[in-house]
């Protein structure tokens, strides 16, 4: 962790340097650290807070219940849906979201298993986001059933006609790794909560109390408790990574085991995983800033080394889009196929042309303009504004495979231009819904894992050699 | 016209349904569309809904036009329906199990009550041939009072698509098992091939060499839709003579 720049210098003024740059060489006394945290969790919520809450409760009783409502009482009929394009928006967020969830598990799993420090103070961040994006695409693969009082049928219950789910189908594989991922990321959201749960209870009064002591599990912090809890945590970081990559190839499968042209791409399933990842980590990057504006105390906890951080894994990331978006499009393109051909003239020059280059210039464009820059990379506001046009980008990325790649089919008959209709407010509504949720979490639990950022800090120290000032690390674990 | 004993069969043709039609004859006067609606209780979906693609007609009449202006030619109407395939992809896609393959009838079948909607088989039909109850469509007087009671009604968020008229084909297998027989060619038919007035689409067994549809169906210039997905269609198109 040395630093170039600061080689020259020496003394009080190196240490310095490192402790103002770096969270994990500059320690606070463990006391002060988790009142802090308390602090910006119990803070009163101000007047914006609660217009902002109030005004996305009524976004999310709008156009997401009532809407839903609407919806199932006058059918599908009442969304963009038709023939050729049969999927539409709700397909769009639900590998939107899925992909959103995406990177809670790369920062908190991946990174862990590969010990990267920067990850400290926001693996629970990120993890809040996959549990929430996931919610998001429950809901909308479920907007999406024609007969959604019967989604019970996709799964496998023990019923008197012995019918199971068609294990054939890439849906019912899609729904057990969905439920797969939400379960085992859920409980790997809770296991490292358990500590800064007893730490909460240990410094909360009323009703509270009684909330964390019952999601604290009884935790003393005895030697014992914690070894087990370190064991589970390490299983589950090291099963839950294969469940996230599985989780987006087989949604990438949905398509790419269809025979429609354009679809039927064997480079669908690391072409979805990267993807996925390209717009988490473009969410991961605007919730930070968002965290670090608002909360209290968290300019301690979020600096500019992890917002750097975040920003070398986003231009890794859209470097690898870049060149699975090339991939698959030579190798579809290469192939001849006049359909496919076709299709792929459409996604450029048809009347939705405009969103291909968006996509381009969003995905591919904007990053590598910023993110090469040590500087730019660290100023929280202008990552944030990567990540909202990497996000955007992602989501016409979305749109241009399932709405826009169906109008093009093989019976040039059908051939007919989607149009959304109840879809768009009941997409504005997850997005509602789960900044509402992030809200109520930021009141309710920790949102920084303070152990794991006191067990970081004290595994690092800063040791002089004659001028020289050098930072150690002790092995951890 | 075929012999009956230079028929080839193959075991995949082994107790198939199937049907020619000539789209050189086709005069596209949409009777066989108007008779599959009555017969199948094919929702009346209004003028709004089908001019944006929800139109819910299990067989249509497809037109091309050839060349650019004012040298346009009209290519032969193109007859669109369910191609009962052997190999279907619209079977494997569905979680529910809603849209299988019968085993007696060798066709694809919908079964209504087992389908949640999740549209994947829709997507997957290279032929665009299924329709969707987007909504639960009113049937307005006096159609209302046409219903074929032989037929389930359909309600809103379930697939449905054509059946080869499977109940038509029941109730000849059931007459001739009372008489004590097999069926005969010719002694029942679809409704679209029924109300043809030229006589362009032609229904039986492909199996039985005797039959008009399989002497058709083997004269060898025919041909099958997107032969080359794999899927075996049930349906020989003749076109050009």
């Amino acid at each position: 962790m040395s630093d170039n720049k600061t080689h020259a210098d020496h003394g009080a003024h190196s240490a310095e340097h490192f402790r103002e740059k770096h969270l994990m060489l500059d320690p606070l006394p463990r006391g002060q650290m988790n009142d802090m945290v308390m602090e910006s969790m119990l803070e009163k919520p101000t007047w914006k807070f609660w217009i902002i809450f109030a005004f996305l409760s009524v976004v999310v009783a709008y156009f997401l219940f009532y809407k839903w409502g609407v919806l199932i009482a006058k059918g599908q009929g009442e969304a963009g849906v038709m023939r050729p394009d049969y999927w539409g928006i709700f397909l769009v967020n639900t590998v939107f979201w899925i992909g959103i969830s995406h990177a809670g598990t790369f920062i908190s799993a991946i990174l862990r298993v590969f010990k990267a420090e920067f990850r400290r103070p926001f693996t629970r961040a990120a993890e809040l986001m996959t549990t929430f994006g996931l919610v998001q695409a429950g809901f909308s693969i479920f907007m999406h059933l024609g007969r959604v009082w019967l989604f019970y049928w996709l799964m496998p219950y023990p019923n008197q006609r012995m019918l199971w789910p068609n294990l054939h189908s890439p849906l019912t594989w899609d729904l057990l790794a969905i439920t797969t991922y939400l379960l085992s990321s859920t409980m790997y959201l809770f296991l490292p909560l358990i500590p800064d749960m007893a730490m909460a209870r240990d410094r909360s009064t009323g009703w509270r109390k009684n909330f964390y002591r019952i999601l604290a599990l009884g935790f003393r912090g005895t030697e014992g408790e914690w070894t087990h809890l370190r064991n589970a945590m390490n299983i589950f970081a090291f099963a839950i990574i294969p469940v996230m990559f599985s989780v987006h190839t087989i949604v990438s499968w949905d398509f790419a085991a269809a025979t429609r042209p354009g679809w039927s791409s064997t480079i669908f399933g690391p072409y979805f995983i990267v993807g996925a990842l390209h717009s988490g980590m473009g969410a991961a990057a605007i919730v930070l800033a968002v965290i670090q504006g608002t909360m209290k105390h968290m300019k301690y906890f979020v600096r500019g080394e992890h917002f750097d951080a975040i920003g070398k894994l986003m231009l890794i990331i859209s470097m690898a889009w870049a060149y699975f978006f090339f991939n698959d499009y030579m190798v579809q393109w290469y192939g001849g196929d006049k359909w496919t051909q076709q299709m792929l003239h459409f996604h450029e020059a048809g009347p939705l042309g405009w969103m291909w280059f968006a996509m381009l210039i969003c995905n591919i464009a904007i990053p590598w303009a910023i993110l090469w820059n040590a500087r730019w990379r660290a100023t929280p506001w202008l990552i944030a504004t990567v990540g909202i046009a990497i996000n955007i980008g992602m989501w016409f990325e979305r749109y241009i495979i399932i709405p826009i790649s169906v109008t093009i089919n093989r019976m040039p008959f059908t051939w007919r231009l989607y149009q959304p209709g109840i879809e768009v407010p009941m997409g504005i509504g997850t997005v509602a819904l789960f900044i509402l949720l992030y809200m109520a979490a930021s009141k309710l639990i920790p949102l920084i894992p303070v152990w794991e950022v006191q067990e970081g800090q004290m595994a690092h120290e800063l040791k002089k050699f004659g001028r020289e000032t050098v930072v150690s690390v002790s092995e951890l674990e | 016209m075929i012999r009956p004993e230079e028929i080839k069969l193959s075991s995949e043709e082994n107790g198939k349904w199937g049907m020619v039609i000539d789209q050189d004859i086709c005069t596209g006067c949409q009777a066989c569309v108007a008779a599959c609606a009555m017969e199948n209780n094919i929702s009346f979906v209004g003028e709004e809904d089908s001019g944006y693609g929800r139109a819910m007609h299990w067989i249509r009449i497809e037109r091309f036009w050839e060349g650019e202006y004012p040298e346009v030619k009209m290519t032969p109407r193109q007859p669109m329906l369910c191609q009962q395939c052997g190999h279907a992809t619209c079977e494997p896609v569905c979680p529910a199990f809603a849209t299988v393959h019968s085993q007696a009838e060798q066709l694809n079948l919908q079964v209504y009550n087992r389908c949640v909607g999740t549209r994947y088989c829709a997507n997957n039909c290279p032929y665009q041939v299924r329709a969707f109850n987007w909504r639960d469509y009113q049937r307005p007087e006096p159609l209302s009072n046409q219903l074929n009671p032989d037929v389930t009604v359909r309600r809103m968020g379930v697939m449905e698509k054509c059946t080869f008229c499977i109940q038509r084909i029941h109730k000849a297998q059931d007459q001739a098992k009372a008489e004590g027989r097999e069926v005969q060619d010719g002694e029942f038919t679809t409704a679209c091939a029924q109300a043809c007035p030229a006589s362009a689409i032609v229904f039986g067994r492909v199996d039985n060499p005797e039959s008009l549809v399989s002497q058709l169906a083997h004269k060898g210039h025919g041909v099958k839709h997107l032969e080359e997905l794999g899927t075996l269609p049930n349906v020989t198109y003749f076109k050009g003579g």
